[in-house]
């Protein structure tokens, strides 16, 4: 008994000094930290991290990476990390307020003269280093585009259902829900576990439904938020819920599959959607195919992983020499065709891409930009989390408390900008 | 028994070895668990409400009173409450009567035993997970998990929205917390049994009592010590459930408890004050339950 028990202390003790090696970071590392953890998002990342040991061949690459829930695992963790003065050399982060509490707090370097220096602010677009730009500074290096406003769907399954062509408006998005509902296929596919996947359905239903300008006014206070434009999205958000598939506890790769075969009209969801679905061998155009998001067509509904300079970093000069990877076209042209998502720059190249990508990068560069709220374009961490948890109490509640939902967000906005 | 007490003389010699030998884990103690006490004792009764505004005056009860006035609070408080009662009930009767299906010793015992206790081996995201899709909230034709079994079981009132609906959401979650902890109540009670002497039961049979007086006056009279240790157990895991109901429903708005919120207010909304305001909060509840029972505990041990 006495043997068995020191072998488990033996055991925890080695498991204790594996566990907290990596945090420890000696000379010549390069400590990143992201929630890149599998699928194309790995792969992605593996791409970018052989260009960097290509550049710089005597820093070690230690990826500190918190897997799952489109970040708020990690984001826990590097909150600690931060507050307790312990940055990693450079960290992921959604660009655009996800940003705005550790500028505030004054943990982030500024970047202005690295931009400079390589090139980005010409390669960039304008109205996205507009986005990026606090008080004058930028604080981070976005690696990729996602689009939020798609709608995926399955030619078979419309076919059946009678629908021909992508819906043209909201409106007509609706009708087609109907359609669906006609033959015995769900309408829209939902993703209720965790509340956020509502939330992005929410967000495209308020830019369909009020167009890009209210919706950008919703989160600088020149939208009210009590007011008609989102009282009238609301109930065409109920509407579009009670459409919706049965099942509330569904993650969204599963409510993906509602889609994929058959059993589900619909899907609002980030392009991210395609990439995953390629990785299961499904063909695009044939199992599934996209539109941009009826109602909002020349609109380009973004959001893009970045990253920082923390202050304090322990080897600055790797950060640095990391954040030069991301920005330049090799690192973003070997990241993004595995992700999924388009390169940020101008001038990368289209034939590396897959056909929604090329149209999306076609977009990019013509469309008008607005932000996704759920992905931390337009509120900081905690609007967003107050905004996510407003529309899934409205969800749970079948969507018929539309009163509590307009408080929810009122609030939201309040915590955002508290 | 001489011998044994001589030995004992002998080390007590020296009672400086002793306390070096428990002074790492008093020190560790006092700093880890103690002192991070006062330290988010400290923070609850500060300003400091953002990451960026390092203001760490002290706010006095600030912060628990504006949770009082807030409705997010107020729903996983009572989240918390339903998700207890349900789950401290459900998991004492169903240990209950595992343990009384045990306790005469019947054939294959051990192999029940390990059956009954295994759900709690399990790791809590691995169960959360399948109980998620056990619990799948669609019913009628699309229905699958736990509600397709009622309607192939031609059982189909018995469906249900599980832990989505806003009224039924806590009592769904205990569920899986009753079903994973009442193998582990079953064991406390089925010692508590094996302590009775069997002695007892022959005399009270003796004396014509039947099998159901011999349980109500003679075992179940014994077993109140057990009773409480598995209400204190019970308990205190239900207040601080978190990673169950993380596992199940992320942080959904519908079955948010204490914990739960107390993180998202943390390292979400980088609250820091509130978020220690609202552990303070769980911390008491806790203490309330434990604290009595622990000094009971050492009376009755002094008493011996």
């Amino acid at each position: 008994m006495l043997k068995k028990s020191k072998l488990v202390v033996a055991l925890a003790a080695v498991a204790l000094v594996a566990s907290t090696a990596p945090a420890a970071p000696a000379a010549g590392n390069l400590e990143i930290f992201t929630w890149w953890a599998s699928g194309g998002e790995a792969l992605g990342l593996a791409g970018m991290t052989t260009e960097f040991t290509n550049k710089n061949p005597d820093t070690t690459f230690v990826n500190a990476s918190v897997a799952g829930a489109a970040g708020t695992n990690a984001k826990g963790v590097l909150v600690s990390r931060m507050e307790a003065g312990n940055p990693p050399d450079t960290f992921q982060a959604h660009a655009g307020a996800e940003l705005s509490s550790y500028v505030k707090a004054g943990q982030l370097e500024d970047l202005t003269s690295l931009y400079k220096s390589e090139g980005w602010d010409k390669v960039f677009p304008a109205d996205l280093i507009k986005t990026l730009t606090t008080k004058g500074k930028i604080y981070s290096v976005p690696v990729n585009i996602h689009r939020a406003n798609v709608l995926w769907w399955n030619p078979a399954a419309a076919k059946k259902a009678g629908i021909t062509k992508a819906p043209a408006s909201l409106d007509a998005m609706i009708a087609d829900l109907a359609k669906f509902k006609k033959v015995g296929i769900d309408g829209m596919a939902l993703a209720g576990q965790g509340d956020w996947a509502i939330a992005h359905l929410f967000d495209y239903v308020l830019l369909a439904s009020m167009g890009p300008d209210k919706f950008n006014g919703l989160w600088n206070g020149k939208t009210k938020w009590n007011g008609a434009e989102v009282k009238v999205a609301i109930t065409k958000f109920a509407k579009i819920l009670s459409y919706g598939n049965a099942s509330k506890s569904l993650d969204w790769p599963d409510a993906g599959k509602l889609i994929t075969t058959g059993k589900a009209g619909f899907f609002i969801m980030g392009d991210w959607a395609s990439s995953q679905w390629q990785s299961e061998g499904l063909k695009l155009g044939k199992d599934y195919t996209w539109a941009p998001g009826p109602g909002t067509a020349g609109v380009y509904q973004w959001l893009s992983d970045s990253f920082t300079l923390p202050k304090g970093a322990p080897n600055r000069a790797a950060g640095i020499a990391w954040l030069k990877v991301c920005g330049s076209l090799a690192g973003q042209d070997a990241f993004n065709p595995k992700k999924g998502s388009i390169a940020v720059r101008k001038d990368s190249n289209p034939k590396l891409y897959d056909s929604y990508l090329q149209a999306a990068m076609k977009s990019w560069k013509v469309d008008r930009l607005v932000g996704s709220t759920v992905h931390g374009v337009n509120y900081g961490n905690a609007g967003m989390s107050a905004y996510d948890s407003a529309v899934g109490k409205f969800y749970a509640g079948d969507a018929k408390d539309s009163a509590g939902l307009v408080k929810g967000l009122v609030a939201a906005y309040k915590t955002n900008n508290a | 028994m001489a011998l044994k007490s001589a030995k004992r003389k002998k080390h007590i010699q020296n009672p400086w070895g002793g306390f070096f030998f428990v002074l790492p884990s008093i020190l560790a103690m006092a700093i880890f668990v103690y002192g991070m006490i006062g330290w988010t004792l400290k923070f609850s009764f500060s300003n400091r409400t953002s990451a960026w505004k390092k203001d760490n005056s002290f706010a006095g009860l600030a912060r628990y009173t504006e949770l009082l006035d807030d409705p997010e609070f107020t729903h996983a408080f009572s989240n918390l409450l339903k998700f207890t009662i349900v789950f401290m009930i459900g998991t004492m009767i169903s240990g209950l009567i595992m343990s009384l299906l045990l306790e005469k010793g019947i054939k294959g015992e051990g192999f029940f035993r390990s059956t009954y206790l295994y759900p709690m081996a399990i790791s809590f995201i691995a169960m959360g997970t399948s109980w998620r899709w056990l619990m799948d909230s669609a019913e009628g034709p699309k229905a699958t998990g736990l509600n397709l079994i009622f309607d192939k079981l031609g059982l189909s009132f018995l469906e249900n929205p599980w832990y989505t609906s806003i009224k039924g959401s806590m009592f769904a979650m205990a569920l899986p917390a009753i079903w994973q902890m009442s193998g582990y109540v079953m064991a406390l009670f089925l010692a508590g049994f094996r302590g009775i002497p069997d002695d007892l039961r022959e005399a009270a049979r003796v004396d014509g009592a039947s099998e159901y007086k011999i349980y109500r006056h003679i075992l179940f009279p014994q077993l109140s010590p057990t009773f409480l240790t598995v209400l204190i157990i019970l308990g205190h895991i239900s207040m601080k459930v978190f990673d169950l109901i993380y596992g199940i429903a992320s942080k959904g708005y519908v079955t948010k408890v204490l914990a739960i919120y107390m993180w998202q207010v943390i390292f979400d909304f980088q609250n820091y004050a509130k978020g220690a305001a609202i552990a303070v909060i769980i911390l008491v509840m806790i203490a309330v339950v434990v604290i009595p029972y622990l000094i009971y505990v050492n009376k009755t041990e002094e008493a011996k």
